[in-house]
């Protein structure tokens, strides 16, 4: 019954999101998988024209990093606001307060998936073609994805009803994350003695693996792991810090 | 008679300085900060203890600021109290505000279950009520309208008409009774007073003494955040 309940609001919560975006610009669809393909045209034209950047297949190299790079990223600094411009719902009723970041996580997810379709397009341009490891490949994928984003978001969120100027710091956060994962360069080109650090970004093993199911059609399974690890340790410290400061959301707000 | 909400001692401080400041601030500032923080505190609450009945109709009454809505807030389990221990025995709906969640796009038929399933509906529960809630809101031509399209007047009816299908076992409500037209407001404090009836127990915020004096069977005065009195109704 509660699970029943929890399960109904999650998916209500969401619809409702994806039936707003759909709703207030009818080319909703193309609208959020315009922002990764016009990240993919600058840099294809900086990295590949200007630059001369010598890899294979640069634009789909480009967008199957940069797909992922864009679910995470929305989640990320849109869930950093999700708590104080819903403060009508924290002060006035009960529910489970960590669904607002869990609901914004699950829509962009949901944009991600569904962007999915364009990368199968662009490999067909390039005489590819997806292979039947998508079908287990993307969960398998989807579930570390997921709880890094969502611990993350979880922790930004609370945060930023405490310290209100954390929005703009986790937008600074970002960049400078984008730039130190291998979205636009590829691993081989960070110096040997560099390897491991880049590593300890959390975000290289998940870039790297994603972009090797939908280039190669293949499941990294030390990637995988690694991410998984990541996965479990940010979703925890994301919970925890979320734990520690709910029961003061109301009165801060 | 069983008791439905207990208070012993219930005191709220609100602490004034996190909200204005940020990371920055606070980094540059660290000791001023600590010592501001433990400064600027506001005792909203003070030693509140009070027992409301099983069945019983509660009011709160009191000047602006008094702290009703605070005490509300902590029985609700919104907030925590920051000293005290509040026991409530049933399930609570929490009448705050209404039409939480809504959204100025979306038609009142999905903003109902969107507001259902915040107010702790299943979307079971919500759909087997639909045509009841859309009813009672007397908004059946305007139901499939985006409710930005709304008067503020049927936002109220339509937040009101899901609030009152939760079949809660204790309704708190904060001064909400006083929304629609005359015609609604009358329906609305009926359909409180048959609440009453079934048993359900009511905690009722009101400054409207003539509300307070039909609905409910003992009132609390706060001022200053400290209980002055509980009277019964008659003696207002
Ligand atoms: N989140 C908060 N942070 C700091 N102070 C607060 C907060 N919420 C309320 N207060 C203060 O607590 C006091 C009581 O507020 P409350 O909202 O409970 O009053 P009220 O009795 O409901 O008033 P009204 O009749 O206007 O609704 C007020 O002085 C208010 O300034
Ligand atoms: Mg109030």
């Amino acid at each position: 019954m509660r699970l029943q309940y929890l399960f109904d609001l999650a998916l209500v919560l969401t619809q409702k999101e994806i039936k707003v975006r759909y709703k207030s610009s009818f080319l909703g669809y193309l609208w959020s998988v315009a922002n990764p393909l016009l990240y993919a045209l600058i840099f294809y034209f900086v990295f590949k024209v200007i630059m001369k950047f010598n890899i294979k297949h640069y634009t789909l190299f480009l967008i199957s990093g940069l797909f992922p790079w864009q679910w995470i990223s929305s989640s990320i600094s849109s869930g950093a606001g999700v708590y104080v411009n819903n403060s009508a719902l924290i002060k006035k009723i009960i529910f489970p307060r960590s669904f607002l970041p869990l609901v914004q996580v699950l829509n962009d997810a949901f944009h991600f998936v569904v962007s999915l379709p364009i990368i199968a397009v662009f490999l067909f341009i390039y005489h590819m073609r997806p292979g039947a490891s998508w079908f287990y490949g993307a969960p398998l994928w989807l579930v570390p994805t997921f709880f890094i984003t969502l611990g993350l978001a979880l922790a930004v969120a609370s945060i930023n009803l405490f310290f209100r100027d954390l929005q703009y710091f986790v937008g600074l956060f970002l960049t400078i994350l984008f730039y130190l994962t291998p979205i636009f360069y590829d691993i081989s080109f960070v110096p040997r003695r560099y390897r491991p650090l880049i590593f300890l970004n959390p975000f290289t093993p998940l870039i790297t693996g994603w972009r090797q199911l939908l280039m190669a059609n293949t499941v990294n399974t030390h990637d995988l792991l690694l991410s998984l690890g990541y996965a479990g340790l940010l979703f925890l410290s994301g919970f925890f810090i979320y734990r520690k400061l709910k029961s003061r959301f109301a009165e801060v707000l | 008679m069983r008791d439905a909400i207990v208070l012993e001692n219930v005191s709220k401080v609100y602490s004034l300085s996190y909200t204005t400041t940020g990371v920055k601030n606070f980094l540059t500032h660290l000791p001023a900060y600590i010592k501001k923080m433990r400064k600027r505190r506001f005792w909203a609450l003070k030693d509140i203890s009070l027992t409301v009945h099983r069945g019983e109709a509660f009011g709160i009454t009191g000047r602006n600021g008094a702290g009703k809505s605070t005490l509300l807030c902590l029985i609700a389990g919104v907030m925590k109290p920051t000293t005290g221990d509040i026991r409530i025995e049933g399930r609570v709906a929490p009448l705050l505000e209404l039409g939480a969640g809504f959204h100025p796009e979306l038609t009142g038929r999905e903003n109902i279950i969107l507001n259902g399933v915040l107010l702790g509906m299943t979307r079971r529960e919500i759909k087997k009520k639909l045509p009841e809630i859309i009813a009672f809101s007397e908004l059946e031509e305007f139901i499939d309208q985006p409710i930005r399209t709304y008067s503020s007047g049927m936002l109220a009816r339509l937040g009101f008409s899901v609030a009152v299908h939760i079949d809660p076992e204790i309704l708190l409500i904060d001064e909400i009774l006083a929304v629609g037209d005359t015609q609604f407001q009358k329906k609305c404090l009926d359909r409180m007073l048959t609440f009453k009836k079934n048993g359900s127990t009511i905690v009722h915020v009101s400054h409207n003494i003539p509300q307070i004096k039909m609905l409910c069977d003992r009132v609390a005065l706060i001022d200053g955040g400290r209980l002055r009195e509980i009277k019964m109704a008659e003696e207002l």
